[in-house]
């Protein structure tokens, strides 16, 4: 679907990313990560056939981004970082605008906007003014004008940006119902949103590609096995005895009685941890694979780059 | 086609927001002022000299409506962002200029409607032919459409409405002023400055009820390249 080989982009000087390299199949949700001004957006604009390439080539459904862009718009819907809306049209009138620009017939263009509200939940505001918004539901019109179209390919530029939590969650909901009908390359600096909704990480660092596979395959890369993290009423003592053979034991905290301890062992062990916890006579309270996985991949991937530079 | 449906949305957004109606109001008062004032006002003149005067004045006001006209046109888009979205979707450059600038024509020609009641008034005191009439509004549409062209030249290259207005004004002025060259150069400079300037040799006949073949062409080769240049500076953006 995506063909990217060596895409560098200047912006004078400065070389936003530098000889990018990475293909992207039919049908995949990707998540491309990095941190702010790692070179995300830039990339996206490319893909998004907004901004043309310093050198490289980007290739999508067969077509190259500089010499045959029209094709490619064609086949792609983009929401760029912040949503491109027209705050005096209403949602139903602006999803329609953007339908028949992006080539769907007039006689189609109703029941498209439909699907497109149906999908990202704007039934209830076909009729607003755009203006009168709230930052949520921006957000998600952002998203509806990307698919309304049906493209093949999806690019969303940090949906989730300065939403609520609760939005969050939504939000990751509905791109995860994009998933099937249509290839999804979607950014972010937030973590666990990424890791939850994609099938495949890119990491971006500083305008380079560091590190790119599944959540386990970029663990497995970094020797990292994950962590579990569990509380047990007891013998502190004891407890770390108990745990030592499955990994590293880090206490957390003790506070009456309550040992807080992370391992560092594949979070598939739980159930043996949990029977050795069990059997050792300490009572077991909670036990749960550490949630900072992903985020420790990350910030070591990062933080190693930085430390090179 | 797809220009179309951008000029359409376009003037739409003109017709919905304020600060359309607020452009038309205030050049239309002043438009109104200077009629009354200068036009009307005076010794007394024959009908056809009353018009003539009408439509001096409108040339100014409609050069003046067509800056504030196009200085939203691009640089609105590129300031909150929708430009992306007209970049990524299936469209021309060419298409996304001339959507804009027909978008701009249109609610120019809907200003100049509104000053028909002018030579109308003319009309209930004295006699007007209606070729002058038609010939005067043919001429403010060609400028006003010149104007406007080149005021989408300035809405492209800016970053803002407020700078894409001034750059707007300095190029028209500049046009306008291409006659002042021309009292101070020699032949055959004199003669080219004098052709290229906005008003001075190719407003006039309009006025007096005139139609010339090269003072459309004029105007129509003005909107041509002032477009064309646009659509380069909107191609070039994608490179930056």
């Amino acid at each position: 679907m995506i063909q990217v080989e060596g895409l560098t982009k200047y912006y004078g000087e400065h070389a936003a990313i530098r000889d990018l390299a990475f293909t992207i199949s039919q049908g995949e949700v990707i998540g491309f990560l990095g941190l702010n001004g790692a070179g995300k957006s830039t990339t996206l604009k490319v893909l998004g056939c907004v901004l043309l390439p310093t050198s490289g080539r980007v290739v999508i459904d067969g077509h190259d981004v500089v010499s045959n862009a029209h094709e490619v718009r064609q086949r792609i819907g983009y929401l760029p970082d912040v949503p491109p809306l027209y705050e005096e049209m209403t949602v139903g009138e602006y999803l329609a605008y953007v339908a028949q620009l992006r080539g769907v017939t007039s006689r189609d263009t109703a029941s498209r906007v439909g699907e497109a509200e149906e999908k990202t939940g704007l039934r209830d505001v076909h009729g607003e003014l755009i203006s009168t918004l709230s930052h949520g539901y921006r957000q998600r019109v952002g998203v509806a004008q990307a698919l309304v179209h049906k493209p093949a390919l999806l690019i969303l530029d940090e949906p989730t940006s300065g939403l609520d939590p609760r939005q969050i969650v939504e939000m990751r909901d509905v791109i995860r119902g994009l998933k099937g009908a249509h290839t999804v390359l979607v950014s972010s600096h937030i973590l666990p949103e990424i890791s939850q909704t994609c099938d495949r990480l890119l990491i971006i660092h500083k305008g380079m590609l560091v590190a790119q596979g599944t959540e386990e395959e970029l663990a497995a890369k970094m020797g990292g096995r994950g962590t579990i993290e569990l509380e047990v009423r007891g013998d502190k003592a004891r407890a770390v005895e108990v745990l030592q053979r499955f990994g590293a034991v880090e206490v957390d905290r003790v506070s009456d009685g309550l040992v807080a301890l992370t391992v560092r062992a594949s979070p598939d062990q739980r159930p043996l941890v949990a029977q050795a916890v069990v059997g050792a006579g300490l009572e077991l309270l909670r036990l749960d694979q550490g949630a900072g996985q992903l985020e420790s991949i990350f910030l070591r991937l990062t933080h190693g780059q930085e430390a090179r530079a | 086609m797809k220009a179309l449906l951008i000029a359409r949305r376009e003037l739409s957004a003109y017709l919905r927001t304020l600060s359309g109606y607020v452009i038309i109001a205030v050049i239309l008062a002043l438009n109104g002022l200077f009629f009354n004032a200068y036009a009307l006002g005076g010794a007394s003149k024959r009908s056809a000299e009353v018009l003539s005067q009408f439509f001096y004045y409108s040339s100014g006001f409609t050069v003046v409506a067509s800056v504030f006209i196009s200085m939203r046109l691009l640089a609105e888009e590129r300031q909150t962002g929708t430009l992306s979205l007209l970049y990524s979707s299936p469209l021309r450059d060419r298409d996304i200029v001339l959507g804009k600038f027909l978008a701009g024509l249109a609610f120019l020609a809907l200003y100049l409607l509104c000053t028909v009641y002018m030579p109308l008034l003319v009309m209930v005191n004295g006699k007007v032919s209606f070729g002058h009439v038609a010939a005067g509004y043919f001429g403010l549409l060609l400028l006003g459409s010149a104007s406007l062209a080149v005021g989408t030249f300035g809405s492209a290259l800016a970053r803002n409405q407020l700078l894409a207005a001034i750059t707007s004004a300095v190029m028209l002025v500049a046009l306008i002023l291409c006659w002042l060259l021309a009292r101070i150069t020699e032949q055959p400079l004199a003669d080219v400055f004098s052709a290229m300037s906005l008003w001075n040799q190719h407003f006039p006949p309009f006025q007096a009820g005139l139609i010339h073949v090269r003072d459309v062409v004029y105007y129509l080769v003005v909107t041509y390249v002032a477009l064309f240049a646009a659509t380069r500076v909107l191609e070039a953006r994608r490179w930056r």
